[in-house]
């Protein structure tokens, strides 16, 4: 070796010219590259943060006059005329009896008190248009609570229409010509003069958060909704975590290494890319169609979700499995720890953070998720809160898509603040994966 | 008096200090060993005895890691490894059918190159095998195994105001001296260690390397080392692996004093390796 070392002759090279011209310019070459990268990256950049800006202000600029609503204060007059012999009947019968009372003639009653100059049918019909539907249950639900009103002349704040509602919003103008617009110069008028006594109260929509889905935008609430997301999720998550975790379990620590398993991967992997509605699909046929189990129900939807979130779940778990020193699992054997003892003792509370992680960001993608509950019959129109996971429901997303899709005005700004809402929840919830990961992190 | 506790709860009761005549506690016989199509032992075959450290010295790649592995069948958890041959503790063929893994490696402790404590606080670092194993009658006792553990691997003085702390706070030699004493708190019959000092600085080596001292007298110990002049001080019996195979398996004094084959004397010279 080292005979053939002396044999070799140097190359002929001369002293490195580190101040020449030539090096110099390479040097500057070589800043100049990097600085144009340094630029591009930024400008990626701010580009990503401008689009996001821009999406943000215009929907919380739109949303949050969503969170409001217009009430106009009026005297009803609950004569014992309307509701004659009520009083008397036991709580039951009452209710019912209440229900039979026709409110409309209490507000119109009210409504030509305050402005006596207007008679005409048509006239008195435009005046009644101020003011919601849903007014006539708001009294009736003021009477049950209280019995003892009857007879008595009561000073409410009743739910104005959504037309006078997005009016008082601005987002009506006077300037437009009356025959395009919503709201007749007449209708104007009165409410001026509403506003004048003091009657126009503009205050937080409770109910936009307590109720469920209506035809007319000023009474329609997410609650419903966000309800069946709610119920939908539990199903996933109870599916998709347990069946998810030990998948990954045994592929990392247990499966023996060969074709199956490499076709097992390579699956899993493809179905994570898989387009959701075609999950979807799947849930119609095989959930509905083959096992029977009932439309737009959360645990149908649960069911499906959880079958698009599980290639999620098993990826990230696997990551987080794989993640842990092999030295941990050596020495848990080489003390004569079982191999499930491995597992459940080391592998799995060192992986736990990353797993959780996985699965609360594939949560988050669930919970998100439209296309495939379209499939399974989520998209209708429902008013009834759900209670359980086979009453029928529809999911935030959904409910979204059913407002962004409604002709009336009045939905545009509550589907933007059911927007603002979703993604409140979706910060909520990255927000918890991420601190769950900072808290249960280990160093070694 | 530490080692009086030791012995009274000794749960296998075979601790005893075995006499010179003793047949071996471990017979190796003709083990090959294969990677895949690597052949990486060929043909071993030698005796270890309790109450002796028996260093396993040669280059690196030489398979002393994979034959060490072999006796706690660690290597059973690498994929594509394959065994032929015989191994046999107390005469009985660890690789038989019949023969329960796990067990077996609580029989035969196990202290890696890399410290490896798991990242829990002193204390059940130490009780885990204990625990899993079922060895504490309370916990009281369980105490008193923690407490034997740590004060025989040395390490009781420095920990014992912090035996919550997580084992991953100490120091490179005070980890792995943890995981020594970890293993011993099984009470094993045979402790592997799979070069224990390579990580450390010389001070916490020569910690470890009183400890096996004082260990010996009790277990097995097979050692994997790097350091000829660790191998020297050490260990009574010195086995040196070449490619694969064993070149000279013989007391440590002969091996470093009086190589009969070329290869060991070229190594232990420095002159190759």
């Amino acid at each position: 070796m080292t005979d053939q070392n002396q044999n070799i002759t140097p190359p002929t090279q001369g002293p490195t010219g580190w101040t020449s011209e030539a090096m110099q310019a390479r040097i500057r070459r070589r800043y100049r590259t990097e600085k144009i990268f340094k630029l591009m990256g930024l400008g990626g950049l701010l580009t990503a943060l401008a689009t996001l800006c821009i999406l943000l202000v215009t929907i919380f600029y739109t949303g949050t006059s969503g969170f409001q609503e217009t009430r106009i204060k009026l005297d009803i007059s609950l004569s014992e005329n309307a509701f004659a012999g009520v009083a008397a009947l036991d709580k039951a019968e009452r209710e019912e009896a209440l229900r039979k009372v026709n409110y409309s003639t209490l507000i119109r009653n009210s409504l030509l008190k305050t402005f006596p100059d207007v008679k005409k049918r048509r006239e008195v019909f435009a005046l009644m248009k101020l003011v919601s539907n849903g007014a006539r249950d708001e009294i009736r639900q003021k009477i049950i609570a209280d019995p003892s009103l009857i007879g008595k002349t009561i000073s409410l704040d009743l739910l104005a229409s959504s037309v006078v509602d997005i009016f008082f919003k601005g987002q009506i103008s006077r300037d437009i010509p009356q025959s395009n617009r919503k709201i007749s110069d007449q209708q104007i008028a009165w409410l001026d003069h509403l506003s004048a006594d003091g009657r126009i109260i503009r205050q937080f929509n409770r109910s936009f958060f307590t109720s469920g889905d209506s035809r007319e935008p000023e009474m329609a609430g997410i609650l419903g909704a966000a309800m069946g997301s709610f119920l939908t999720l539990l199903v996933t998550l109870l599916i998709a975590f347990p069946i998810g975790v030990s998948s990954a379990i045994y592929l990392e620590e247990f499966a023996p290494k060969n074709r199956w398993t490499d076709l097992i991967e390579i699956n899993i992997n493809n179905l994570a890319a898989v387009p959701s509605i075609i999950f979807g699909l799947l849930g119609l046929a095989i959930f509905l169609n083959v096992f029977n189990m009932p439309r737009s129900a959360p645990l149908v939807g649960g069911l499906t979700l959880a079958l698009m979130t599980l290639p999620t779940i098993i990826i990230a778990s696997r990551a987080a499995i794989r993640a842990v020193p092999p030295s941990i699992r050596q020495a848990a054997i080489g003390l004569g720890a079982s191999p499930i003892q491995t597992v459940f003792h080391h592998v799995l509370p060192l992986s736990m953070p990353g797993i959780l992680t996985g699965t609360i960001i594939g949560m988050a993608q669930a919970l998100g998720e439209t296309a495939p509950l379209l499939m399974i019959g989520m998209v209708a129109f429902i008013v009834d809160l759900p209670h359980g996971v086979m009453d029928a429901a529809t999911a935030l997303p959904v409910q979204i898509f059913l407002w962004a899709d409604s002709p009336e005005r009045g939905f545009m700004e509550k589907t933007s603040a059911a927007i603002i809402v979703l993604i409140v929840f979706l910060i909520m919830m990255n927000g918890l994966a991420i601190w769950l990961r900072q808290k249960f992190e280990k160093n070694w | 008096m530490m080692l009086d506790i030791v012995k009274a709860d000794n749960p296998h009761g075979e601790n005893e200090l075995m006499p010179d005549n003793s047949p071996p506690r471990i017979q190796a016989r003709n083990v090959n060993i294969f990677y895949g199509n690597n052949h990486a032992i060929k043909d071993i075959s030698m005796d270890i005895n309790t109450g002796e450290v028996t260093s396993l010295i040669g280059p690196s790649g030489c398979g002393k890691s994979t034959f060490l592995r072999s006796i706690n069948r660690m290597n059973d958890t690498i994929v594509g490894c394959r065994m032929t041959g015989k191994i046999t503790l107390d005469g009985q063929d660890i690789y038989d059918k019949k023969i329960d893994v796990v067990q077996l490696r609580a029989r035969i402790g196990m202290v890696f190159q890399k410290p490896n404590p798991f990242p829990k606080s002193i204390y059940d670092n130490v009780a885990y095998g204990p625990r899993i194993h079922g060895l504490a009658r309370d916990a009281a006792h369980l105490d008193e195994i923690v407490f034997t553990s740590l004060k025989k691997s040395g390490l009781w003085n420095e920990v014992k105001d912090r035996l919550d702390a997580s084992g991953t706070s100490l120091s490179g030699g005070q980890q792995q001296r943890l995981c020594i004493a970890r293993t011993i708190a099984i009470n094993p019959e045979v402790i592997l260690m799979d070069e224990p000092c390579s990580a450390l600085d010389p001070i916490a080596t020569a910690i470890i390397e009183e400890l096996i001292e004082e260990l010996k007298e009790r277990f097995a110990i097979i050692i994997v080392t790097h350091s000829m002049q660790q191998a020297a001080r050490i260990s009574q019996k010195t086995a040196f692996f070449h490619l694969g195979e064993l070149m000279e398996y013989g007391d440590t004094t002969e091996i470093f004093t009086n190589p009969k084959v070329e290869k060991t004397k070229d190594y232990i010279t420095g002159r190759y390796g």
